[in-house]
């Protein structure tokens, strides 16, 4: 990575502990900061926020189905929980999580002091967290799709618009440092990778999100004014439900990859056999988001006619498949680069490793997903097809901020902490989610908490809430972690500020 | 050894490339996708529409458009013309100003700024005109949805052109810029209206 800014951070905190600044200016320096790493982190540590509730979430919807006769949760709020999983996991966690990141880390790579346009990533970053704070309100008073209270549900609708306002500003900024704001010399091929796939993310956000706005405005000023066209209430999923599942959210894992060539390269020293192929590959995976802005699910049928099959194979497999060869082509690239002799180990590289892993999974979860002969749709496979996507980039994201933290702060973080923590985290995803891959099989409805749950549903559902806990145990210890490291961890020897290839 | 120690010192100062045309580029192409799919939604509920007979009995119409709403056509082929206007108008400002004349460029601004006006009271003629409510219909409310989202555009571009004016005003060299990817967004603006002035206005 190409490092060659000064830890302002650091200097400013010296400072300001000199002048004896009260903790309210200090606070009001934060958030009116102009600086690409306090935004950056200002939205990561939101977002951390998010993460932990939607995960606690998860697992109190994991605990109450273990058995279809427990009453933690009201039945009727059931439907309300599993959307705010799905709508916080998405919106308040992997896309924040991976613009936020690329905010700080951006204009550091690109040798660039400030971001362009900062005072406009900050608005968008408020824009987000208040348009959250929105939709979390909508959903307390029973708004949210398919909510009860009516007015509840416009302010959701009012919610999500604020909040894709907010990701946009942000998308917009991160590609315009990456196009505009380069060190002379750098050209964008060159630029380091976790550079382009940090634009390729936000550019297709910015392609695809305006989408989904414009099939909320229709379903706002229609449930606004109490007409039918859009389905009302249950026309919010119908409509913008497309967004909320793949392939839109494999968008969000673009920087995964990203994230793992920038840790394998640096581990390398640089070393990189076939760059070129590794831009494919992160290219590859953005083609999900064609799939994304036709707002429709491209799906095959094996027992069907020859010409039928032949028909829709195409557009299945380019929709489905496309980003997986991606995926495959980093990780294959990733490795091979290992084998140099020269690489070091790095504990980042487990969580980044096992992030795109996961993303993986949930991906290859999604062709099956697609296949309608399986009937795996409306079962809770769709799920676990959102926990690997979502909790691998969460992963993924951790490993971000173990790697490009130090840095930013100028202290280590622990090495063998973060690769136990990371494999620790790793259970925690793989039983959160693999026992509703097996359960979407047996026929486990998705979305429901009473009822018939399918065969032997108490044995997976156990073991998915053990996962869930794992996974937030794990969440609260790595985010303790970093806490302590950034306060009180070993100093950064000079290494990690290295330049060390623009090509990296 | 310090923290502040081991970083490295600053690089050399970044020379910006086009970052106003840039971001100008971006939001264009986001306006083109919020109004594209809007109009995708709206072709497809025109093309599902179930079909009743005309009038005077003669041939199948698509029930859509209700019988009883007349588009005025020439409030919205003013709009057309006006936003076309505007683009010459911009275009003479980025011709001034990369001839540095402030006067010109300021002036060119100034009629963009009330040819953009015009636009939007010319919308709000077409609302008066038409007299219907939102919730009369589906095609009631999806003509105000769209029509007030691409109203909403026009309003940034004319914010857009309000700043790039006051910087013109204050004769900044580096400004040309600015006039440049103000020019590019009122052009995809003009190309979007025009997507939405034909599925709307003219096939309806």
């Amino acid at each position: 990575m190409t490092a060659i800014e000064t830890n302002s951070t650091m200097i400013a905190s010296t400072s300001s502990n000199d002048s004896g600044l009260s903790i309210f200016s200090a606070i009001s320096e934060w958030l009116t900061t102009t600086s690409h790493q306090r935004i950056g982190r200002l939205m990561v540590s939101i977002s951390l926020l998010w993460t932990l509730a939607v995960v606690a979430v998860g697992l109190l919807l994991g605990v109450e189905r273990i058995s279809s006769s427990s009453d933690l949760i009201d039945a009727t709020s059931a439907p309300q929980l599993f959307s705010i999983f799905r709508v916080g996991l998405i919106f308040g966690s992997m896309a924040p999580l991976a613009l936020g990141i690329s905010m700080a880390i951006v204009s550091m790579q690109v040798g660039s002091q400030v971001i362009a346009f900062a005072r406009g990533a900050l608005f968008g970053t408020y824009l987000w967290c208040f348009g959250m704070i929105i939709v979390a309100v909508s959903y307390i008073g029973n708004g949210g799709p398919g909510g009860g209270d009516r007015q509840m549900v416009d302010l959701f609708l009012i919610g999500m618009g604020v909040v894709i306002a907010g990701l946009l500003i942000v998308s917009a900024s991160i590609a315009t440092t990456a196009l505009t704001s380069r060190r002379a010399g750098l050209t964008l091929v060159d630029a380091p990778i976790y550079v382009w796939s940090s634009l390729v993310t936000s550019v297709s956000l910015i392609l695809t999100l305006p989408v989904m706005a414009g099939a909320l405005i229709y379903v706002a000023v229609d449930h606004t004014y109490e007409r039918a066209t859009f389905g009302a209430t249950d026309g919010v999923n119908a409509w913008i439900g497309w967004a909320l599942t793949s392939p839109q959210i494999f968008l969000f894992s673009i920087p995964t990859l990203g994230v793992l060539a920038q840790i394998v390269a640096t581990m390398t020293r640089g070393k990189q056999p076939l760059r070129g192929g590794l831009l494919i590959g992160v290219g590859l995976t953005s083609t999900a988001l064609i799939g994304a802005v036709t707002q429709s699910f491209y799906s095959i049928q094996l027992d069907s006619q020859l010409a039928d099959f032949a028909k829709s194979l195409l557009p299945f497999l380019m929709f489905n498949a496309l980003p997986i060869l991606g995926v495959l082509i980093v990780i294959a690239l990733c490795l091979l680069a290992m084998k140099n002799e020269k690489a070091k180990p790095s504990a980042p590289f487990v969580l980044a490793f096992f992030g795109v892993g996961m993303v993986l999974t949930g991906m290859i979860g999604n062709v099956l997903l697609r296949i309608t002969d399986l009937k795996l749709s409306n079962t809770v496979f769709d799920e676990a097809v959102l926990v690997y996507v979502g909790y691998g980039i969460v992963l993924s994201s951790l490993g971000a901020i173990a790697h490009f933290g130090p840095r930013i702060w100028g202290r280590k973080m622990p090495t063998m902490p973060v690769i136990g923590l990371g494999l620790i985290g790793v259970l925690g995803v793989v039983l959160a989610a693999l026992p509703y891959y097996i359960a979407g099989f047996t026929d486990q409805p998705a979305a429901r908490i009473t009822g018939e749950l399918g065969n032997n549903s108490q044995i997976w559902n156990s073991i998915a809430a053990i996962g869930q806990a794992i996974f937030l145990a794990f969440l609260v210890a790595f985010i303790g972690l970093v806490i302590k490291s950034a306060r009180s961890g070993e100093i950064a020897d000079e290494e990690i500020f290295e330049t060390v290839s623009a090509n990296s | 050894m310090s923290t502040s120690a081991t970083a490295l010192n600053s690089g050399p100062k970044i020379a910006m490339r086009r970052q106003a045309l840039v971001l100008s580029g971006l939001l264009s192409a986001a306006s083109a996708m919020l109004i594209g799919s809007m109009l995708a939604i709206w072709l497809q509920f025109r093309a599902n529409a179930p079909l009743r007979e005309s009038s005077d009995g003669t041939k199948m119409l698509r029930d859509w458009l209700p019988e009883n709403i007349k588009i005025p056509e020439v409030a919205t082929n003013t709009m057309l013309l006006t936003i076309v206007i505007t683009c010459i108008m911009v275009q003479w400002a980025v011709y001034a100003s990369r001839r540095a004349d402030s006067k010109h460029t300021t002036l060119a601004l100034g009629v963009a700024l009330l040819t953009q006006i015009a636009m939007i009271n010319a919308q709000i003629a077409v609302y008066l005109q038409m007299d219907i409510g939102v919730r009369d219909s589906s095609y009631t409310t999806m003509f105000y949805a769209i029509t007030a989202t691409m109203t909403l555009l026009i309003v940034i571009g004319l914010g857009f052109t309000l700043v790039a004016m006051f910087r013109s005003v204050a004769s900044r060299p580096s400004d040309h810029d600015l006039i440049v990817a103000h020019a590019v967004y009122w052009y995809s603006l003009t190309l979007i209206f025009a997507a939405m002035w034909f599925v709307v206005y003219v096939q309806k």
